[in-house]
């Protein structure tokens, strides 16, 4: 199990460095906001040791945070980031004149 | 293990809906490399994770539906909101307190789990040691996490304290102490962590290694000035997703694992292209002093240089930019704390309407995040086609007959290429000083972030126009309309 995870956790490493790169920097802010809200998925972790039996009621506590956190850091993440791309996105209503320019 | 109840309870299904989540989570991300398509990404990307919790919610002996909803709609009622309301400017502090629930949320489930399982001892879920045992790696993956999301926690809360200016944006240091005592901390967070991994079932000993990651988190944003502080949250971003990924294998969830290792990557490309835009090495950046003037104070005093600043008016540098061919806008973290890219926006469509060339010279680091500064004019409606990056506008300076600088300042410094003693010299900067003459629109003549001195000020072409930049740039297009 653990061989198969660390192939998963490597090759998803090079994924990652790949996809990445090709990113424009106009971009990075909505990226770093983009990612972030993807790491939300700790919220999984969460789920899933709150549904195992034997929790004691600190541990449940602290699961609700977690799990809270969790959805705060994937919905906001995820609205705050098509929030700032929506503003990339309404485009060139001016400078027609533009291209020929440069 | 195929006793499942149901087809939607099938474990291989739920695998297969783990790799739908995160195929569209590479898939999403892939879209983010054009502004065209970026939007569908995003949106792409949430689907995947909406698929992936579904999918963790329809394991087989999942339960406390009670609190998991409670969990979610706390998290929801707080999430949305706060994300509907944030300013645009106020973007980088928003990714950091994102950033620090994510963290937060790592610590406390390896928490949890480490409660639950009587110390990584046994399987999770029976409070007695009865059947069998958990490899050990479960132990050392939970730990790593337990340690990086309480770093990444309390460091985020403070990059927020800071940027939000609830805490104050120099340094905190404790001066020649400040690397011992962090070396410190991690030294007795690690060796806690070794101590759970060896077999300690102390609750005790897991809550101490949570206090002194906490401990050296604080201890080592505190020191880091504002300029540094898109480097660290992108850091502690890339930390917060590794952390991610060790909880996904020592719970053997793949889709944690793969959405933990793209955003650590992600992270770490980023943290390192800031860094090398800014000329200072990941390791200077966390040693901490810089970035408020720690280091280099005393290096150069005000009136160093040679020439004086000339102060103009907005009469002044209106006739300049309504008589100019090309006018190039250089903005910077002060047009975002002044609210001004709507002014600016106004500014250069008075001019376009005179025939006026306006382009918009972007340094990678300008702002508080990389591409802050593309996000705002975007929200002020700005083409993107108009937003050009350092290598592209840096040869056109010279046929520029008015850098408008407006409250940039070390991304213009021309000691980063003349004086070797600065502590930004070799950093790639957008060369301002080549063009016809340059109007700077500054507060006052403090020094910036980096608390460096700017010739650039000092120079013959260079006039400076003082005042609040959504003030000075609204003054000018009113100027203008007079002309």
């Amino acid at each position: 199990m653990l061989v198969t995870n660390l192939t998963i956790l490597v090759l998803a490493g090079f994924i990652g460095f790949a996809v990445i790169s090709k990113i424009p920097n106009t971009l990075h802010t909505p990226l770093m906001s983009g990612t972030n809200a993807i790491h939300g998925i700790v919220l999984l972790g969460g789920l899933l040791v709150i549904g195992l039996a034997g929790n004691s009621a600190f541990n449940k506590l602290i699961l609700v945070i977690a799990i809270a956190f969790g959805t705060i850091n994937i919905v906001g993440g995820f609205l705050v980031t098509d929030r700032m791309l929506e503003m990339f996105k309404r485009k060139p209503t001016s400078a027609p004149k533009d291209g020929e320019q440069k | 293990m195929i006793l499942a109840t149901s087809f939607v309870h099938n474990e291989n299904f739920l695998r297969v809906l783990y790799i739908v989540a995160f195929a569209l989570f590479i898939y999403g991300l892939m879209g983010l490399t054009g502004p065209r398509t970026a939007v569908r990404g995003n949106r792409i990307a949430a689907v995947g994770m909406a698929i992936a919790v579904i999918a963790t919610l329809l394991q087989p002996g999942e339960g406390n539906w009670g609190l998991i909803i409670l969990g979610v709609a706390i998290g929801t009622a707080v999430g949305i909101p706060a994300a509907r309301r944030v300013r645009m400017t106020a973007m980088p502090q928003m990714v950091a307190l994102f950033n620090g629930v994510g963290g937060g949320a790592v610590f406390l489930i390896a928490w949890a789990e480490f409660d639950n399982t009587g110390g990584y001892a046994h399987p999770a879920g029976l409070h007695s040691a009865a059947s069998g045992a958990v490899p050990t790696y479960v132990a050392v993956f939970s730990v790593f996490a337990a340690i990086i999301g309480s770093v990444s926690f309390w460091g985020s809360n403070i990059a927020f304290g800071k940027l939000q200016e609830l805490l104050p944006g120099r340094p905190i240091t404790l001066g020649s102490l400040q690397q011992p005592v962090n070396f410190a901390l991690g030294a007795v967070a690690i060796a806690l962590g070794v101590i759970i991994v060896a077999g300690s079932h102390s609750e005790l000993i897991f809550i101490l290694m949570l206090l002194a990651a906490a401990a050296l988190g604080n201890a080592v944003v505190l020191p880091i000035g504002g300029a540094d502080m898109p480097v660290v949250i992108s850091l502690l971003n890339a930390a917060t997703g590794l952390s991610a990924a060790a909880t996904g294998v020592a719970l053997n969830n793949p889709a944690l694992i793969v959405a933990g290792m793209i955003v650590g990557a992600s992270g770490s490309i980023l943290t390192n292209l800031m860094a090398v835009a800014m000329n200072r090495s990941i390791p200077a950046i966390i040693a901490g002093g810089f970035g408020g003037g720690g280091v280099v104070a005393g290096a150069t005093g005000a009136g160093a240089f040679e020439g004086t600043v000339r102060s103009t008016s907005a009469a002044d540098v209106a006739m300049q930019l309504a008589y100019a061919r090309q006018v190039v806008v250089v903005p910077g973290y002060g047009m975002a704390v002044a609210q001004a890219q709507h002014a600016v926006r106004e500014l250069a469509k008075a001019l376009e309407a005179r025939g006026v060339e306006v382009k918009y010279a972007i340094h990678p680091v300008a702002g508080r995040m990389p591409g802050h500064m593309n996000v705002l004019l975007a929200e002020a409606d700005v083409p993107y086609d108009q937003l050009k990056e350092m290598d592209d506008i840096n040869p056109e300076f010279p046929r520029t007959d008015v850098a408008l600088v407006i409250g940039a300042n070390d991304v213009t410094n021309p000691a980063a290429h003349t004086n070797p003693g600065s502590p930004i010299y070799g950093m790639p900067i957008l060369d301002v000083e080549n063009s016809q003459s340059v109007v700077v629109i500054k507060r006052s003549m403090n020094p910036g972030f980096a608390g460096i001195e700017n010739e650039l000020y000092y120079k013959p072409n260079t006039s400076m126009l003082f005042g609040d930049a959504k003030g000075a740039v609204a003054d000018i297009t009113a100027e203008l309309a007079d002309i």
